[in-house]
């Protein structure tokens, strides 16, 4: 097992250097450069030509890729081209709200959606079913940032209910944190819940025609036992998936929501960093997502097995 | 394997029992129509400013109202329906087809499958969103390049169905037998594994319609999208947001013909799931 | 009431009753939360000529002189100027007991330091010191100006709003080199900032310097007078969706968003508790930037040609809105309500509008429908996007071949920087939204520049500009400049470096409860809760 572990993240190595050399190629590509953006639009040719030289920007391409690999060799993902922070503090600033915003709206996705998606297969065809399904076609269709300004002025603005946007640490209090994490963890989870209620509902349906059901069925076990502890069981492999790839979804998801709901989080940083041309800060945000991209498929996969003997490695 | 006919006719059964099918090609033809008559429906220039004019309530001159700069907003809906439209489909063909053509070739030559796939995990790991904003600051913002990027982001999707379709076909026993009676590779490809992998291929293509209608307007919002002049969906709704407590209808209007349209491709493409996978049970 | 409902009910009241205001009546008093425009990104007020930076430079660097009302220089750092030698040596003293963040006293030779780094990025500084023979610190309290001939607006330079402002730094921070960006934050100014606390694109924190000591001149304005703080600690919380914004002002998350679109003046204007002020007394000015370096508006002909086309209140509503009171057409290359603002030479852009007449007068000119580019930001709802868009409008109108870029900001950073033609990526026609207080003044008017390569993106190369701008550096009585501010504005209506889209009153947006807001920008001296 702790060798199988070892060897998948050995080969996720490969995977981040084709990321690392996707992304930054693709930077280099783009038009934009900071040297102008720091300067601004008072500056001289001349002011503007000093910046990129103070900053090592006028190296070609293989220089500045090869410079930013050996910092990464030694654990040095860079500074700022903006601010000359290093990286590394830029990050650590941004996780905590992103995780708590990822957690709660797992949480809440996952709480919701899986008896949704159940109850709609154990009813299947029933209006109860098409009512579910409908609603989780809607939330798919409408943008995030729609759904984020209408919960924002009901629960906000007209029910003052709840603040409209802002983040608060953990360390100054549970509500405090919890308070401005709702909203957009709904929002967020708008989206994910549809995902797994689907998923849910076609995976159990599957598990609900086959025989050892039927049989447990005929035995007479009662619905729920037969739901929850049968089917839903061994209807979990899918369900797990979606989760671990629907995570990659709320990597995008957290970049509209952190910016409707201003959490200074990692999706945000991103955007603005993508936004100004700051390489090494976007190269390195772009690393670690791929990096828990990674983890999180891994963790998956062990999940698996724990949910189906079945599975070995 | 059935035979063709009766899978046809297996499927149309299928179709007359999933009333979803005609709902969402119903609205996805209105749509459509709506999208190539643009013109001849009373519309306007969708382009033309006249700050004189800005921000009316929707009455009879202006069936919608007037956006920020005076433009009609009923002229800008209708005329947005082409360049979601397109964006959706054309986003969800290419993709499908470059990734049919990769799925394919990693499906069958083992050496090509470790670079193609590892290269597809590499851009899988970007979340797709943050990919595509870098995409669209590659080039000048338009509804190409938006094309593009969004088809970037779908096809390692894309390809990892086709593959993980040829692989389990490739270990059905018709497939094995066809394949040690000699057959060359592209006849297998075009007798057994097209066939085989094009109901999850169209399933997912539209799901991809889908999400790149909603996409396309995500990158508005963020000001990576389509360029703000070009009427399209997310960009009224991008553009009418600060407004929002005040003129709802700027945002919500866009947004109902968005949600009808991606609603209708969705059902459209559960229903084609239901009537095209023959396991399927409801 | 049964069960359910009571449960409801009681939840509501929990929820509203913990998420009442976080801040408490006390903090009120003493924190300002304010919303800014953008990110600050650069420290080093030497660096950046962005807006963001600048207002940083005044929250913690102090000036030599400032500006007042009327735009004349008052002593802030300095106690009083002694002008000798006929104009030609200028003395400065400084005023007693002022010191830096840390406690040390300001001395003259912090000034001369600070003075010499800016002199190397400023363009009005290059000139200053190109005039200058010598500058020394005579003592401590005493920096003397020796110069070529009599310069008497040099007062006024040291007090310019536009950026880089001559701000004072410690003689050990001002000796970095103008190449590295300073790192030491040790200011001279009403506030400090808190390092510890800032959060890229989130959060910068400034708090009072206890030990600033406000000048003792009265002659209140821009930039001059005493500089009072009234708040212990003033945040700048960045909120990226204006939407999100306008909410915020509203629930009293946060007290003034600085540099609001119009369409959240609009949606803000129906609250009773927030106002809505103009930002600065001068106006921002709009201007279409054309490219002389390609046909076809190599060709003046058919730069003039779109004046007739050119309606000021178009572009102007669509940033500032359609209450007139928030915009000025029929104004040129000055900031109207400003000294040097005149009417000269701007026939051309009033009276009735004609698109046909534009038409005509391209054909005329010889226009062969070359590919014209509009270059423009898509992501800058406040400024220059609508500007751009209407543009976009009006030039397909005119027939034009037209080919729109509009772009992120940083694309638009570079892309303006290309000198080519537009089928190798260059561009001829892009809408800016600039501060007056760059306008002011032909010294730092970026648009009356004719020094072509070296004049600001676009490249114009006008002598008749040039000549008249060293003319006005060295006119001697303020009849003489107006004048010649006269001029230069009717050589630029003919010559159209740029044509004039109007100015604009940007607005601001605070709650009510603050008062005492000094038109300037966004700085946070003298404001407080009435």
């Amino acid at each position: 097992m702790l060798a199988y572990i070892l060897k998948r993240i050995l080969a996720t190595i490969p995977v981040m250097l084709v990321v690392a050399l996707t992304v930054f190629s693709l930077l280099f590509l783009a038009p934009g450069d900071p040297a102008t953006m720091i300067a601004g639009d008072q500056a001289s040719a001349a002011d503007v030509e000093r910046i990129r030289q103070s900053l090592g920007l006028d190296q070609p391409f293989l220089v500045q890729f090869g410079t930013w690999l050996w910092q990464l060799v030694h654990f040095d993902l860079g500074n700022s081209v903006f601010t000359g922070q290093p990286v590394t503090k830029l990050m650590a600033e941004r996780v905590g709200p992103t995780v708590s915003v990822m957690l709660l709206t797992l949480l809440l996705s996952i709480c919701t959606a899986i008896p949704l998606g159940v109850v709609a297969a154990w009813k299947s065809g029933s209006w109860i079913d098409r009512a579910i399904m409908s609603v989780s076609v809607v939330g798919f269709s409408v943008p995030l940032f729609v759904v984020g300004y209408i919960l924002a002025w009901v629960f906000a603005l007209k029910l003052q209910w709840l603040p409209p946007q802002g983040y608060t640490p953990l360390s100054e209090g549970v509500w405090p944190w919890l308070q401005r994490l709702i909203l957009p963890a709904i929002t967020l989870g708008f989206v994910y819940i549809v995902l797994i209620a689907r998923i849910t509902r076609a995976s159990m349906l599957e598990v609900l025609q086959q025989d050892y059901v039927r049989t447990a069925r005929a035995k007479g076990l009662g619905p729920r036992k037969v739901l929850f502890l049968h089917a839903l069981k061994n209807g979990a492999v899918p369900v797990i998936t979606v989760i671990g790839i629907g995570f990659a979804a709320l990597i995008g998801g957290t970049v509209v929501t952190e910016t409707v709901f201003t959490i200074p989080g990692m999706g945000r940083l991103t955007v603005d960093a993508i936004l100004r041309r700051d390489y090494p800060v976007i190269q390195g945000l772009v690393l670690v997502f791929s990096f828990v991209y990674v983890l999180v498929n891994l963790a998956v996969d062990l999940i698996y097995s724990l949910v189906d003997p079945r599975i070995r490695y | 394997m059935q035979p063709e006919g009766s899978r046809l006719s297996a499927a149309l059964t299928q179709m007359r029992r999933h009333p979803t099918i005609p709902t969402g090609a119903t609205v996805l033809i209105v749509m459509v129509a709506i999208a190539i008559c643009a013109p001849l429906l009373g519309t306007i220039d969708p382009t033309a400013t006249s700050l004189a004019r800005r921000l009316r309530e929707p009455s009879a001159q202006f069936l919608f109202g007037t956006d920020m700069l005076g433009r009609d907003l009923y002229s800008r809906v209708l005329y947005g329906a082409r360049i979601s439209l397109l964006v959706g489909f054309s986003v969800a063909v290419f993709s499908s087809i470059g990734g049919l053509f990769l799925g394919l070739i990693a499906g069958f030559i083992k050496r090509i499958d470790v670079v193609v796939m590892r290269i597809m995990d590499g851009l899988m790991s970007i979340p797709s969103m943050l990919l595509a904003i870098a995409l669209m600051a590659l080039t000048k913002g338009s509804v190409l390049n938006v094309i593009v990027a969004l088809t970037v982001v779908e096809i390692p999707r894309v390809t990892r169905l086709v593959r993980s379709t040829v692989l389990s076909l490739r270990e059905q026993p018709y497939v094995e037998a066809a394949i040690s009676a000699g057959a060359s590779t592209p006849r297998i490809i075009i007798r057994h594994i097209l066939p085989n992998s094009l109901s999850p291929l169209i399933v997912q293509a539209t799901y991809i319609c889908a999400a790149a209608m909603v996409t396309e307007a995500v990158l508005s919002f963020i000001g990576a999208g389509t360029p703000p002049i070009t009427p399209s969906w997310g960009n009224i709704m991008a553009e009418g947001r600060t407004l929002w407590q005040l003129k709802f209808y700027i945002v919500l209007i866009p947004a109902a013909f968005l949600s009808a349209t991606v609603l209708a491709v969705n059902i459209l493409g559960d229903g084609l799931r239901d009537a095209l996978d023959p396991r399927s049970i409801y | 009431m049964d069960r359910r409902r009571f449960m409801k009910a009681g939840a509501a009241a929990a929820l509203a009753g913990i998420s009442a205001p976080a801040l408490s009546q006390q903090s009120r008093q003493k924190v300002l939360r304010f919303v800014p425009y953008t990110d600050l990104t650069i420290f080093d007020p030497m660096w950046s000529t962005v807006d963001i930076t600048r207002d940083y430079g005044y929250m913690i660097y102090d000036t030599l002189f400032g500006l007042d009302a009327s735009f004349q220089p008052q002593p802030q750092l300095a106690e009083g100027l002694l002008w000798g030698d006929d104009g030609r040596s200028c003395t400065i003293t400084l005023r007693a007991g002022i010191t830096f963040h840390d406690g040390v006293p300001i001395r003259a030779r912090d000034c001369v330091a600070s003075l010499k780094r800016w002199s190397q990025v400023a363009p009005m500084g290059a000139t200053l010191f190109a005039l200058t023979d010598e500058l020394v610190a005579v003592d401590d309290r005493t920096l003397r100006f020796r110069l070529k001939r009599p310069f008497p607006i040099l007062p006024a330079v040291l007090g310019q709003l536009s950026a880089p402002v001559p701000l004072i730094m410690p003689e050990r921070v001002a000796q970095t080199d103008v190449k590295t960006q300073i790192t030491d934050r040790t200011g001279s100014g009403p506030f400090k900032f808190k390092a510890d606390e800032f959060q890229l694109g989130n959060l910068a924190v400034f708090e009072k310097f206890q030990g600033y000591r406000p000048t003792p001149n009265t002659a209140r304005g821009l930039t001059a007078g005493p500089k009072m703080v009234h708040f212990e600690r003033v945040e700048w919380r960045r909120i990226p969706d204006a939407a999100t914004a306008a909410a915020a002002l509203q629930t009293g998350d946060v007290d003034w968003i600085g540099g609001p679109t119009s369409e959240t003046v609009e949606l803000l204007a129906g609250f009773k508790d927030i106002d809505l002020p103009r930002l600065e007394d001068i106006p921002s000015m709009a201007m279409m930037r054309i490219n002389a370096l390609h046909a076809p508006f190599n060709n003046k002909k058919i730069r003039q040609a779109l004046l007739p086309a050119i309606d000021q209140a178009e572009f102007c509503m669509s940033v500032a809105g359609t209450n007139p009171q928030n915009f000025a057409t029929g104004s040129g290359f000055f900031p109207p309500g400003t000294a040097l603002a005149s009417d000269a030479g701007l026939e051309a852009l009033k009276g009735p509008r004609s698109i046909e007449k534009a038409r005509q007068l391209l054909k005329e000119a010889g226009y062969a429908n070359e590919r014209v580019r509009l270059l423009g930001a898509a992501d800058s709802p406040a400024s220059t996007t609508p500007l751009a868009q209407v543009a976009a409008d009006m030039l397909g109108r005119l027939g034009l071949n037209l080919d729109i870029a509009l772009l992120d900001n940083a694309s638009v950073a570079q892309r303006r920087r290309s000198e080519e033609p537009v089928d190798k990526g260059g561009w001829s026609l892009s809408c800016w939204l600039f501060p007056g207080s760059w306008f002011v003044d032909p010294g730092t008017n970026i648009m009356l520049r004719g020094n072509g390569r070296n004049a600001w993106f676009g490249w114009p190369t006008i002598p008749k500009l040039e000549e008249l701008r060293d003319a006005w550096l060295n006119a001697s009585s303020v009849h003489d400049r107006k004048r010649i501010a006269q001029d230069m504005q009717v050589v630029a209506m003919d010559e159209l470096p740029a044509i004039p889209l109007g100015a604009v009153y940007r607005q601001t947006a605070l709650k009510k409860d603050l008062v005492d807001r000094v038109p300037t920008a966004t700085v946070f001296w003298n404001i407080r809760r009435g």
